[in-house]
């Protein structure tokens, strides 16, 4: 009854001069959106179409013939998108349960090491990756994983052992791609995590302490519980965005290298170099799958979210 | 933990004295910290090796952490090919600047917008902020729309224009907005005749310091550390940034050369007589070492960032 009033108030309200002022305080943003956002999601319609450039975007869009699914067929019938999603799919499940499991126990461990100065220092250390460009994580990676100056290879020779081409061994990579992303994600993991621990009313723990309570058992009944919110809905954010990929990730780390086709291709890196080789139609197939995937993702994780708790849902 | 008394400043008292874990535990804590914190920083210390390494010892015995023959030849290599890093240099710090400007400009704009529970077309604003959040154009035509539409295809915009504004940042600011600017102060400044326009420069930005410092840090760290516009839309090296002068280099070698090579003089030549692995860790830290200075300071308000942006107002 209360929203209905307020509705009714807002109808009978005429527009005024501050809607005008709001308006035009807007206007700059909404053309941003306008022509950043909006435009390029008219423009998914190029899937759909044998898209030819012929003058301005919008000529050609509109000379381009339709081909109905035919790019989608394309797409489908070549083993490789499957083998593509499998691997964003499979990546994403470990790093979402990766990213929760290790800075939630980093962020509960952390509090309890007794000189809270060290503990500062650490937690700064481990921030910083989250701060370093992908570009120059490939350096730093390159540092260690060269043939024949990396790191690791001057400690194999210096050992007697063989050096290893690393850059053109599949199976290493998979689970280098998983320590790289921890490595980069455990230190934001962690602030937000923290966050959630400090704001954790300290009489709990008191008056837990007080029954005899172990500190396993206040991290098992007290700590745990009060993050089990923000736990949660990290969780469905990340798997919300199961059909992105760090591109930056699958394409910089691993230098682009054609031995690792099998397992650093995710649907970010193949919608990439589909479009700069130029096939277009394939990549803008590729594109709406993931773009529509992705959105069928994330409202469902949204509506999850509302069901748990109404105030953290994003829409 | 404010206290008069004379204490050991870093270690814990009272109630958490008692509740605290064993040496032990610590002890093993404190390790396990220590080698995580490590592995964080170390390689960053390994480029810095590299980078202050004579191009002979590490041909000679590969990259290590302690220099066999220290040499700044890779700076003065850079140093010598001043036109282009200062170029990138100037690129990246103009790329950052006008970036977090427009960015800071654009998303508080909309952010004070959407706080305004009263504005007719709120409703209607909101959905332009959050669609986005959920549906996107995917790359191809955001590619096309950018470089066919409009022409930002090798402009320093392409650069600027894409990241400037985010949802993400936006909700941030109306909700800061909506929860620290008392209602009361914007309806005293009406009163007295104010516009919005002038509420919102007067009044609202000068008392929301935090979220600006925020949304600012957020908006130069994204820019600074940008390369995948300059993969995407640029191709003349002339605008090339830091990040994508790196990448260039990184895939490569011979970029550098060539660039000298323009300048006269065979490119065979410069190419052997380049500190080549130096120069180009060089650029590393180069790039990195601004972040790594301004990070640890400028946490706090990450942080705050971070954890406002997960609670919807």
């Amino acid at each position: 009854m209360a929203k209905e009033k307020v509705k009714v108030k807002g109808k009978k309200r005429r527009w005024g001069r501050d809607d005008t002022e709001l308006t035009l305080l807007a206007l700059p943003t909404t053309i941003w959106y306008f022509l950043f956002c909006f435009v390029p999601m008219f423009g998914v319609i190029i899937a759909f179409k044998n898209y030819k450039i012929s003058g301005g975007f919008l000529n050609s869009v509109f000379s381009s013939a339709w081909c109905g699914l035919d790019n989608f067929k394309f797409l489908f019938s070549s083993n490789d998108i499957w083998m593509i999603i499998r691997n964003t799919l499979l990546y994403n499940i470990v790093f979402i349960i990766l990213n929760i499991v290790v800075p939630v126990a980093a962020a509960i461990a952390i509090g309890y090491i007794h000189n809270k100065r060290a503990a500062k220092v650490y937690q700064t250390a481990m921030f910083m990756p989250y701060f370093l460009s992908w570009v120059v994580v490939s350096a730093l990676v390159w540092a260690f994983l060269s043939f024949d100056k990396g790191l690791i290879n001057g400690i194999i020779a210096g050992m007697g052992g063989e050096r290893q081409q690393w850059y053109m061994k599949p199976e290493m990579w998979p689970p280098f791609l998983v320590f790289m992303n921890l490595w980069k994600g455990v230190g934001y993991g962690m602030v937000v995590y923290l966050a959630t621990i400090t704001g954790i009313d300290k009489t709990y723990y008191e008056a837990a302490c007080i029954d005899g309570a172990t500190i396993w058992q206040q991290i098992r009944y007290i700590t745990l519980p009060l993050m089990k919110t923000v736990i949660i809905m990290m969780f469905i954010m990340a798997v919300g965005r199961i059909f992105y990929s760090d591109f930056g990730l699958f394409y910089q780390v691993p230098r682009d290298s054609n031995s690792l086709y099998d397992v650093v291709y995710t649907l970010d890196v193949y919608v990439y170099k589909q479009l700069r080789t130029s096939t277009t139609g394939m990549a803008a197939a590729a594109a709406l799958v993931q773009s529509v995937a992705g959105c069928i993702t994330i409202l469902t994780a949204n509506a999850i979210v509302r069901k748990i708790d109404r105030e953290s849902a994003m829409i | 933990m404010v206290s008069t008394k004379k204490k050991r400043k870093n270690q814990p008292d009272g109630f958490e004295r008692f509740n605290q874990i064993s040496t032990p535990m610590n002890v093993i804590l404190n390790i396990i910290f220590i080698l995580a914190a490590l592995v964080c920083v170390v390689p960053v210390l390994l480029v810095v090796a590299i980078s202050f390494s004579a191009e002979s010892s590490i041909t000679e015995y590969g990259y290590r952490f302690i220099p066999k023959i220290v040499s700044f030849e890779g700076y003065s290599y850079l140093a010598s090919q001043s036109t282009m890093i200062l170029r990138a240099l100037g690129i990246s710090l103009f790329v950052t600047i006008v970036g977090t400007v427009i960015g800071v400009l654009l998303t508080t704009l909309m952010g004070y917008v959407l706080s305004r529970t009263t504005y007719k077309l709120n409703n209607f604003l909101t959905m332009v902020v959050f669609i986005p959040m959920v549906f996107n154009g995917g790359l191809v035509s955001t590619y096309a729309v950018n470089t066919q539409l409009l022409g930002l295809k090798n402009t320093v915009w392409a650069l600027i224009l894409p990241l400037c504004v985010s949802s993400f940042n936006v909700v941030i600011c109306r909700t800061f907005f909506k929860t620290t600017v008392p209602e009361s102060l914007i309806e005293s400044a009406k009163m007295d005749g104010a516009s919005q326009l002038k509420i919102f420069f007067k009044i609202v930005l000068p008392i929301s310091l935090p979220v600006l410092a925020t949304i600012g840090l957020f908006l130069c760290f994204a820019y600074w550390n940008d390369w995948y516009q300059s993969m995407l839309y640029i191709d003349d090296s002339k605008l090339y940034s830091l990040q994508a002068l790196l990448n260039g280099i990184l895939t490569n070698i011979q970029m550098l050369a060539r660039n000298a090579a323009a300048m006269g003089g065979s490119a065979a030549e410069i190419i052997a007589n380049m500190p080549q692995e130096a120069a180009r860790m060089a650029i590393v830290v180069i790039i990195v070492l601004p972040i790594a200075c301004a990070y640890p300071y400028f946490q706090k308000y990450f942080i705050s960032g971070l954890t406002v942006g997960a609670v919807k107002g």
